[in-house]
């Protein structure tokens, strides 16, 4: 039974660290159906820019806090070139961005292994981060990491921003209008490619944030976003287009259940379990968990 | 309507092919080609001799691959500025096995078949490896292969410079032993090493006494560690044996740390961390745990001091060197006695050359093994320190003679 | 005959001369057995052709059916170098019992080694299309589904190394239905075989084009709803053109073994699926020979660029792929349309044309 809880903290701490990556995602392909597979290089671009933060500050904590807006504006930045030049051309055309972003990500991989260099980098985690919570005690005492603690909060304080934008300001209105009804709202006055390329620059840099948090746990190369990427974008598709309610249950219910099966049998076989779920999950929902009601027919 | 026509046109086209197709048909399997086993053909026309390099420099395992391939050009560049082989100066020719299986045998097949060179130095992964064999036998080539490997394997066509599991896991379970180890966590990566790796380990775990208390693989590239860690600390065993490989090390062992496991508490011994890797995890995490290996940067052996420097001369003062980039280096040199000893180029005269061959490597004198062409080695277990080095703590003495088959342990008959 | 009759039978011709004259003469064995490989590409660049510049569905996941193919005859392969009652090799070094799996008792038989070739990936395709496409799963989401299904059949194989090779894959083929393949004149069997199974996958494919099934599709492609509206059932249309898809990537993962000599979960996977896409997007995913040529043309880049520039290869060909995927929609085939709309403004109104823009092929 004290398994079965332990396991089920791994679980949503796993869910944070795949709501994180997912989250920006949502933003990019939930409200604007643009499919970038370049983000897990934005991603990769957070966590390389802790690293350098790293290499110039000497204390591991400033520079991880430090390195958040930072990569937040670098990957956000990122975002922004890539809707200027190239996805701009692609709204009408969906699937192309797919094949076009994917391109992208070759190249920005290529990138980072020239700058870098091939191998992984190091950071270090600072002090109040290593170390471990209890939250039960007794025989299987179940434990929380400190670093997976601050990837929890990083990505409900995340959830919560967005929300927030999205719900209250000026700015969030115009997304959701623009989301619902995209003539429409061209109609009212708002200036929708305005609009698109706010959005793409905040669903980006949210992956520069992610990225920052993933140096705590994983590696730091030119390959980590591939790893991540179709994570990713599983959280989003079982979420359901338009809403971040449905990433943030398709995140910790996939963290969960991989994290139960895993305990029991093997990674690989609770990584197929988990693709199959999904798929069986999109036969009964195929519009995932939540989403937005527009006025396509589709 | 002409539609007809030419569709019944188009089927003549297609019949034709196929019959074309297969009139040509050659030897029948169990036939002999006529003139015997295949010899590559090397091109020795020009003052230089041409020899492959066939490392992954785009795709993950680029981040090991990469700095073997440093090495390489290293003994290339240091033969070529003492005179070359037999006269003629070496003219490297670099392909990039991207990660991909059959990519490397595409390559492999270029070099040979293309190219002619006389020799190829890489490939990383058992699967690289495996995918490049049939090709390196069908055309009679030959591949100097720089890295521990699962053992099992004795192509004609291949010199295996890296270790065999009979000079690294089975001194690692002896050190272990010694040590008072009674119960191991297997971990490891879901490929042909740490499979077999965990099956001999297994097999000397039941004949001496040590317990398994678990084992789990987790696929290439995996980054997602938290339920192993939780795994191996329910478990409780004495150490924890790791066969993983790449990027999951870097998550295994921050989550290792995370779970508040330690080198003190439970050391994890493992086969693939090098150098280079402790660099890419971050010592913080690291510092304590063990390694098994033939060489390490610190291994102390004038070869070796001269190797450390030459490498960071030519690639940058912080660079580390490993055991691979050695083995690596070290082949080039093999190849060149063997050639020299041979006075040819040809396969078959390196080959019969090849017994005996000794060389004074970085990591102390390696001796060729000619019928299993191995090498002896001697095995290090080491110690990673805060620095990012690692620091020998035991010695198997003396180098072991390769058993790529274990066939001279009692304990692991029935294994192959 | 017209023109637009005329054009594609001498382009068949051509192709014929060059595929078993031209290549076979100019090129050495070496060039000869890459362009085998290329060939394998490009079969699965029209299956990709029908489903997606026809159908509208970007079947991301080819690896899936390209693998149950290769894995397929690369059983038989095994079995038949095993000898009768012999083991596989790998299975002997790193397998736990001495016992063959029962599921690979029948491919002994070539005859249902080579019949599920075919019937193992369109069974399986017909089946997921059966689920997903009756409840109208489309666009991104199809995509994206066909993708977690290539990774989990990937991670599925590599996670039983005792019985599939594992992340080894199966490598090492002797004979090929009693051929040595050591042989050159038998490999270059391969390749005519290989050729000759090319020409009729473009010939079945064109044939369906032109079928009245061929604009059914279309029109399910442009409009599901409207075809729903006029009494079809448009899932049935498209189960039917992905059920070919994928039965044309079994058989392109079938010929890949004899001709590579190697099948594993690398060519299974995420980015070999996508770089089949690829192919054929570059070449024009709505033209039967452009994404038969593009498939080529970029393993043959892939090729070329990686032997002349070993280092900063990857940069041209994600270059390649970002500009003519970005700004040539309709892929090189297009660049002919682009060319002869100039040319025929300018002397005398275009008549209209039955292909369909291959600009509007939509999610």
């Amino acid at each position: 039974m004290t398994v079965l809880i332990g396991q089920s903290f791994t679980g949503i701490s796993i869910g944070a660290v795949l709501l994180l990556i997912a989250l920006g995602l949502s933003l990019t392909f939930g409200q604007m159906g643009v499919i970038n597979m370049a983000h897990g290089e934005f991603i990769m671009s957070g966590a390389y820019t802790t690293y350098v933060l790293q290499q110039h500050l000497t204390d591991a904590g400033t520079s991880l806090l430090l390195a958040l807006p930072a990569a937040f504006a670098v990957a956000g930045t990122l975002g922004i070139v890539l809707e200027r030049t190239l996805i701009r051309r692609l709204y009408t055309r969906p699937l192309d961005t797919l094949l076009v972003t994917w391109g992208v990500s070759l190249l920005l991989q290529q990138l980072a292994r020239d700058i870098f260099g091939a191998p992984n980098v190091q950071t270090s985690t600072p002090g109040w981060l290593t170390g471990r919570i209890t939250l039960f005690g007794g025989e299987h005492p179940v434990t929380l990491s400190h670093a997976r603690l601050f990837i929890l909060t990083l990505a409900v304080a995340a959830v919560v921003a967005l929300t927030l934008t999205l719900r209250l300001t000026p700015l969030g209105r115009r997304i959701r209008a623009v989301v619902q009804h995209r003539e429409l709202a061209e109609a009212s006055g708002i200036a929708t490619a305005r609009v698109d390329r706010t959005t793409f620059f905040i669903g980006s840099g949210l992956a520069g944030v992610a990225g920052v948090a993933l140096t705590l746990v994983g590696p730091i190369g030119p390959t980590m976003g591939t790893n991540i990427i179709i994570d990713a974008f599983l959280v989003v598709v079982v979420g359901g287009i338009g809403r971040l309610r449905g990433a943030v249950v398709a995140a910790f219910a996939l963290g969960v259940l991989q994290a139960l099966v895993e305990y029991s049998t093997t990674v690989s076989l609770a990584k197929v379990t988990v693709l199959i779920a999904i798929v069986a999950f999109l036969q009964w929902r195929p519009q995932g968990i939540s989403t937005v009601r527009t006025r396509s027919l589709a | 309507m002409p539609i007809a026509r030419g569709y019944r046109l188009a089927s003549c086209v297609l019949a034709l092919a196929t019959a074309a197709a297969l009139s040509g048909c050659g030897a029948r399997t169990g036939e002999e080609n006529g003139d015997g086993p295949a010899a590559a053909t090397i091109d020795t026309s020009g003052d230089t001799i041409k020899v492959g390099l066939l490392n992954s420099l785009s795709g993950t395992m680029a981040i090991s691959e990469v700095t073997v391939r440093d090495a390489l050009m290293l003994a290339i560049e240091e033969i070529n500025a003492d005179g070359g082989v037999l006269g003629k100066r070496i003219e490297p020719i670099g392909e990039d096995g991207a990660s991909d299986w059959p990519t490397f045998a595409e390559k492999a097949g270029k070099l040979i078949q293309q190219d002619q060179v006389a020799a190829v130095f890489g490939c990383w992964t058992s699967a690289s490896r495996k995918a490049v064999l049939p090709v390196f036998e069908q055309h009679g080539s030959l591949l100097f292969y720089p890295v521990q490997y699962e053992g099992l394997e004795q192509s004609p066509n291949i010199f295996y410079t890296g270790a065999t599991t009979n000079q690294q896991i089975v001194p690692a379970l002896d050190y272990l032993r010694e040590q008072g180890v009674s119960s191991l966590y297997l971990v490891g990566s879901d490929y042909v090493f740490p499979r077999t790796a965990n099956r001999i380990i297994s097999a000397y775990a039941q004949a001496h006494g040590i317990e398994i208390v678990g084992e789990d693989y987790a696929p290439l590239g995996s980054t997602e560690f938290a339920t192993i860690a939780n795994k191996v600390e329910a478990a409780g065993a004495d150490a924890v044996f790791n066969t993983l490989n790449g990027d999951s090390n870097v998550s295994f062992f921050k989550e290792y740390d995370a779970a508040g496991l330690t080198a003190d508490t439970m050391p994890v011994l493992s086969v693939s961390i090098a150098e280079e890797e402790v660099k890419g995890i971050g010592t913080q995490y690291l510092t304590g745990q063990l390694t098994s290996w033939n060489y390490y940067q610190t291994t102390d052996s004038p070869a070796n001091e001269d190797f450390v420097a030459a490498y960071q001369a030519a690639y940058g003062a912080d660079k580390p060197t490993s055991d691979p980039m050695e083995a690596a280096y070290t082949s080039v040199y093999l190849w060149k006695e063997m050639v020299e000893q041979a006075g040819s180029f040809e396969v078959a005269d390196v080959r019969a050359a090849a017994d005996g061959i000794t060389f004074d490597a970085p990591e102390g004198t390696v001796t060729v093994h000619g019928e299993t062409q191995h090498l002896y080695k001697t095995n290090r277990i080491g110690r990673i320190e805060a620095d990012g080095t690692i620091s020998e703590i035991w010695t198997s003495g003396e180098p072991i003679e390769p058993d790529p088959y274990l066939t001279g342990y009692d304990w692991a008959e029935g294994l192959s | 005959m017209t023109r637009s009759r005329l054009l594609p039978l001498a382009g068949f011709a051509l192709t014929a001369v060059a595929l078993f004259a031209v290549a076979p003469a100019v090129l050495s064995d070496f060039r000869l057995s890459l362009l085998a490989r290329y060939l394998c590409f490009a079969i699965v660049a029209v299956g990709i052709a029908l489903a997606w510049g026809r159908g509208g569905m970007l079947t991301l996941g080819q690896g899936l059916f390209f693998g149950l193919g290769g894995y397929a005859m690369a059983m038989h392969l095994k079995l038949a170098d095993a000898g009768p009652d012999g083991l596989p090799d790998f299975m002997l070094l790193y397998g736990t019992g001495g016992e063959l799996p029962w599921w690979w008792e029948p491919f002994r038989s070539p005859v249902f080694a080579l019949a599920a070739v075919l019937v193992l990936p369109m069974t399986l395709a017909a089946l997921i299309g059966f689920l997903v496409f009756r409840r109208r799963v489309r666009g991104a989401y199809f995509a994206i589904l066909s993708q977690a299904l290539a990774a989990a059949f990937a991670l599925l194989l590599i996670g039983q190394q005792a019985t599939t090779g594992g992340t080894n894959g199966l490598t090492n083929f002797q004979g090929f239905f009693g051929f040595a393949l050591a042989d050159p004149l038998n490999k270059r069997m391969v390749y005519f075989v290989i050729a000759a199974a090319l020409l009729a996958v473009l010939l079945i494919t064109r044939q369906l084009f032109h079928s009245r099934y061929g604009e059914l599709l279309v029109a399910v492609r442009d409009s599901e709803e409207r075809v729903r509206f006029l009494g079809y059932d448009p899932a049935l249309v498209k189960l039917a053109a992905y059920t070919v898809s994928a039965g044309m990537a079994g058989l392109a993962g079938a010929l890949f073994v004899p001709a590579v000599g190697i099948i594993s979960p690398a060519l299974i996977g995420i980015v070999p699926s996508i770089q089949f896409v690829i192919g054929a997007a570059i070449g024009g995913r709505a033209s039967l020979a452009g994404a038969a040529l593009g498939a080529i043309a970029v393993a043959w880049a892939q090729t070329t660029l990686s032997e002349e520039f070993p280092a900063a290869w990857t940069y041209f060909q994600a270059g390649l792929f970002i500009a003519v995927i970005a700004f040539l929609p309709g892929g090189l085939a297009s660049l002919r349309h682009h060319l002869t709309r100039r040319r025929t403004r300018a002397t005398r109104p275009r008549p209209p044309t039955g292909t369909p823009a291959a600009e509007g092929a939509p999610a």
